[in-house]
This record gives structure tokens, C-alpha cells and sequence, in this order.
């Protein structure tokens, strides 16, 4: 082989994407660029208010400093009523997600219409978000901490339903043809061939939307649907900063922890 | 016993596995699948429970009509068929019990499976069987934590809990190293003797096939092209149901082994592999 053979059978260069490839991308981030600016030009922002953002910003701050304690018994209260909300939602959307996700997963589902009906309610789910939900529900039981759980509930099938019936999708098929070979009923092959298959995404996603939904519902108050943020609510709407800054402080704890906990749990579960 | 007759399978993509098979087994014995790969062993095997829904054709296990059996009938046809799987198929995370326990399956109703509350006689019946299976001790250790051969002992035990009048074995040691692929067959073998149930048996090793069937069946292209006692096997035989290769060595070190093996046994006991005797 010469030299010349040699260079050509055994390149030196090689590049990971050839030219069209390469044009492709820079297409899109060109295209990315683009989007960018036209959103902000169509947003109409007015600049001005970002002049001084930053003196409103210390401002603020000034303001909320130092905080009000008098009314942390309430705070309290609230908190735990926030933490009620979203633990009670979270469980009552498992118990609902598991049968939606076993419709929604093909290799579960009954039929062709069944699997429509099943991903449908997931979107439904997920295409709302949880203040709008609560808007809705405490339209339909009321302001209160009922309308708060059904808001968590509502939002959170489609979040653990989709993983779940993703999880069921991808079971072993083997060990459902073992358990169906032994004459054991569809309930049967249920429970004892494909639950204990998907019980892990079940226990994770369930503790990950637990710790989602306790930040959720520190909002939803907002729209009367009971928790924290209806007092936060009020003493924003009295510019009672010191006390605003207290409920921050409580809410920022709050999630640190449920954050800890949820990272704990499903580390161990295996 | 079992008999089929006439069994073709169509897979819904058009290929023919199966043109016609019709095989009889009128006594408790061990009966042998032998084919290349793609020969249409495994969609035979699963045809008899149904697991794979034969085209036309007939399957008839004592007196009973599997392929003419509605959905109820057929799972309580299933019942009486157990089936040994290549990858165990056990439920991994479920303890050792709960997998042997899941052979009665189709005799208990849901609640007594949701609550895992099994009738005294089967867990008598599942400790024995794992005592037997030399996984005694073992009952809640889980199913992922056992090794290959240990899972295959579960998947043995979960197939003998449902009592069945024919056992199914779709390749039981392809992923077992070639000393725990004999003591699995050996096993299996030793278990259907002792309980008069007859085995069909899939199986790529013809050394082992020759060692513990007592009968052969050969399959090229989903016909049967050979069906005989198992010492009847020679290299034409081979040839005509794998394609032309050189034989003798693999025949030759049927009869080697057989020697061996006889050596083995004479040792004793063997078929405890050393990590059940950790347990
Ligand atoms: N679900 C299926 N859909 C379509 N064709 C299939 C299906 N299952 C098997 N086949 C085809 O049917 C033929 C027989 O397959 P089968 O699995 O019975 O062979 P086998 O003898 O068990 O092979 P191996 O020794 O590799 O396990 C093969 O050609 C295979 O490609
Ligand atoms: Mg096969």
C-alpha cells in the first residue's frame, strides 16, 4: 500500500456530522433565534419598568424585613392545611390513575375505544393546570380545601397515570404468559403479574407528585380553594409585607423538606 | 394422553410455522423437541396451552378438547398444563413463595391471591416442592436476587405446584451454564418420573436432548422430519433435520458424556449448586 492508499483507506479527519447535517442545525438554531426575537417584539414589553426594577426589587425586600411572627400560629395552620391538601389529592389520584393508566396502556386496555377513552382523560388531565382546575371545582363545591384536593387530584391522573400506563407498556411479557399459563383469571394476572411489575413507577411517581403538589397548593388559595395562599393572598392585597415575608419563609420550608423526603423515598425503592 | 393432530399455524404476518403437525404421546415420557432455529419448536410447544392461537388443527390432553375450549374452559385447561419457561418468567420482585405459590392460581379465587392467604395444603405442598427443588430455606428471598439456575428451580416448582397431567418446557437451560443446564434437566426429568407426567420439551442441546428424553421428535421448517426412542438418533438423522455438518463428533460425545455422567452419580448427590447452600 503507498502512502497515498493508505491516507485514504485510513482518514485522519473524521467529523461527526456531514456538511448537510451541519447546515441542518445551524437552520435551527437560526430558526430558534428568530422565534425568540419575534416573541418579544409581539409581547410588547414596556421597557421602561425595567429601568427601575431592580430599586423596586430592594425596595420590596426593604419592606418584608424584618418579619412579623405575631401571626404565625395561623400561618401555621394554614401550612398544615396546604400539606393535608396535597397529601389527600395525591392518594385519591392513585387510586383513580392506576385503573386510567391500565386503559390508556395498550397491552392492557380492552379495546380500541377503551384505550381512546383512557389517554383522552390523561390529556384532559394534564392540558389544565391545577388553578384553572381549582377555578372549576370551587365553582362546584365551593370555596374550601375540598375544591383544593379535587384541583390537585384532577391535574395529577394525567402526571401519574401517563407514567404508570408507560410502565405497564414495558413490563416483562414473559411473566404475564407464565401467570397467565397457570389458569389464573385477568384479575389474577392483574395483581399478582403486572402490579408488582409497575410498583415501583407507581411508589416514585407518587412521592415525586406528592412533593410537586405541596408546591401546587400553596397557590391555590389564590382562587379560594383553600390552603396558604389565601392568607397569603390577603396580606399581599393589605401590603403587609412583614407578614408576607413569614408566610414565604414558612412555604420555602415547607418545601425543602417534602423536596428531601420525596428525593429519600425514592432512592430506596427498589 | 396428549395428542395433537394437524396443527398448522399461520402467524398474522403470513409465515407458515407450523404445516400440519400431528404428534401422540400415549405414556408418561419424556419427549424431546429438536430443530434449528426458527423450525417452529417454540410456536409448537405453544400451541398445546394456547398461548399462541393455532390456525386449525386439533389438541386433545385427556379426553379434553384444548383447541375447541372458550375462554373459561381454557383457563381451567390451563390449569392442568404446566409450563417451564427459557427466562424463568418468574414475577421478579415478588419472594420465592409468592412465585411457587402463583401455580395455584387458577384454584383460588382473587381475594385469597390479593391477600396472599393460599390454603394449608398448597403451602404445605409449595415447602415440599422447594424442598425438593433444593431451595429449602429460601421461600422469602426474593425472585431478582437468585441466580439463574435458582430462578429456573422457582420456575420448576411454580410449573409441579399446579399438579399438571402434561408439563410444557420451552428450552429451560440456554441461559444456564452447561454443569447447571444438567442438573436442571436431570431434575425436571427425575420430577416427571416420580409423578408419571409426560414432558415436551424443547431443547437446542442434542447431547442433552439424547441424554434424558426418551423420545425424539425432530422439526425442519415446521414439519415433523423425525420421531423415534432417542438412541435411534445418527448423524443422518442430524443431517436430515439441521442440514449437512460434520456429526460424529456430536454423537461421539453423547456417549462420552453418558459415561461421565455415570461417574457423577456415582459420586452422589450433585444437583444442590453451591449457592443454594448459602441460603
Ligand atoms: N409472533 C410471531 N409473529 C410472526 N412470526 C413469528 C412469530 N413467532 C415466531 N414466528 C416465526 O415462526 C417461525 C418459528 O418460530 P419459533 O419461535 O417457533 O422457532 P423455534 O424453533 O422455537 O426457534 P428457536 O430455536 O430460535 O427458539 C420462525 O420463522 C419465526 O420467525
Ligand atoms: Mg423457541
Amino acid at each position: 500500500m503507498t502512502v497515498e492508499e493508505h491516507a485514504r483507506r485510513y482518514p485522519a479527519v473524521w467529523r461527526r456530522f456531514n456538511p448537510r447535517e451541519t447546515l441542518v442545525r445551524y437552520a435551527w438554531y437560526l430558526g430558534i433565534m428568530i422565534v425568540t426575537a419575534v416573541s418579544f417584539w409581539r409581547l410588547d414589553i414596556t421597557w421602561v419598568y425595567m429601568l427601575d426594577a431592580h430599586i423596586q426589587a430592594g425596595d420590596l425586600l426593604f419592606r418584608m424585613y424584618p418579619p412579623d411572627w405575631t401571626g404565625f400560629e395561623a400561618v401555621l395552620g394554614a401550612l398544615v392545611e396546604t400539606i393535608h391538601i396535597a397529601t389527600l389529592g395525591t392518594l385519591a389520584t392513585v387510586l383513580i390513575a392506576f385503573p386510567v393508566a391500565l386503559l390508556a396502556a395498550r397491552n392492557t386496555t380492552f379495546n380500541t375505544l377503551t384505550w381512546t377513552i383512557g389517554r383522552f382523560i390523561l390529556v384532559a388531565s394534564r392540558s389544565v393546570n391545577t388553578v384553572v382546575w381549582a377555578l372549576f371545582f370551587v365553582a362546584v363545591f365551593g370555596p374550601g380545601p375540598v375544591a383544593g384536593i379535587w384541583a390537585i387530584t384532577a391535574r395529577s391522573i394525567g402526571f401519574v397515570g401517563k407514567l404508570t400506563a408507560e410502565a405497564i407498556e414495558e413490563i416483562d411479557v414473559g411473566t404475564v404468559e407464565a401467570i397467565e399459563a397457570t389458569g389464573a383469571s385477568r384479575l389474577q394476572v392483574l395483581w399478582i403479574g403486572i402490579l408488582p411489575q409497575v410498583l415501583p413507577v407507581i411508589y416514585g411517581t407518587f412521592v415525586y407528585r406528592w412533593d410537586i403538589n405541596i408546591r401546587e397548593s400553596t397557590v391555590l388559595g389564590f382562587v379560594g380553594a383553600g390552603g396558604i395562599g389565601i392568607l397569603l393572598y390577603s396580606e399581599i392585597n393589605l401590603f403587609r409585607w412583614q407578614a408576607v415575608s413569614v408566610i414565604l419563609i414558612a412555604i420555602f420550608a415547607v418545601v425543602v423538606v417534602s423536596e428531601f423526603v420525596s428525593a429519600t423515598v425514592r432512592q430506596r425503592i427498589t | 394422553m396428549l395428542e395433537i393432530s394437524d396443527l398448522v399455524k399461520t402467524y398474522p404476518n403470513g409465515l407458515k410455522a407450523l404445516h400440519g403437525i400431528s404428534l401422540a404421546v400415549d405414556r408418561p415420557m419424556v419427549v424431546a423437541i429438536i430443530g434449528s432455529s426458527g423450525a417452529g419448536k417454540s410456536t409448537l410447544i405453544r400451541c398445546v396451552n394456547r398461548l399462541v392461537e393455532p390456525t386449525s388443527g386439533r389438541v386433545v390432553l385427556n379426553g379434553t378438547e384444548i383447541t375447541a375450549l372458550g375462554r373459561h374452559g381454557l383457563r381451567k385447561a390451563r390449569r392442568r398444563i404446566g409450563m417451564i419457561f427459557q427466562e424463568y418468567n418468574l414475577v421478579e420482585r415478588l419472594t420465592v413463595m409468592e412465585n411457587v405459590l402463583s401455580g395455584r392460581l387458577g384454584y383460588v379465587g382473587f381475594w385469597r391471591a390479593y391477600r396472599r392467604n393460599y390454603p394449608p395444603d398448597d403451602v404445605a405442598a409449595a415447602f415440599e416442592i422447594l424442598d425438593r427443588v433444593g431451595l429449602e430455606g429460601r421461600e422469602n428471598a426474593r425472585a431478582d436476587a437468585l441466580s439463574g439456575g435458582q430462578r429456573q428451580r422457582v420456575g420448576i416448582a411454580r410449573a409441579l405446584m399446579q399438579r399438571p397431567e402434561l408439563l410444557l418446557v420451552d428450552e429451560p437451560t440456554a441461559s444456564l451454564d452447561p454443569k447447571t443446564s444438567r442438573q436442571i434437566m436431570r431434575l425436571i426429568v427425575e420430577l416427571a418420573h416420580e409423578r408419571g407426567t409426560p414432558v415436551l420439551i424443547n431443547i437446542h442441546d442434542v447431547a442433552l436432548a439424547q441424554t434424558f428424553a426418551d423420545h425424539i421428535v425432530g422439526l425442519r421448517d415446521g414439519r415433523i422430519v423425525f420421531e423415534d426412542g432417542s438412541d435411534r438418533l445418527t448423524p443422518a438423522v442430524l443431517t436430515e433435520i439441521y442440514g449437512e455438518e460434520d456429526w460424529s463428533t456430536t454423537i461421539r460425545k453423547v456417549e462420552e458424556d453418558d459415561e461421565a455422567e455415570g461417574a457423577e452419580a456415582a459420586k452422589g448427590r450433585d444437583d444442590t449448586e453451591s449457592g443454594v447452600a448459602a441460603g
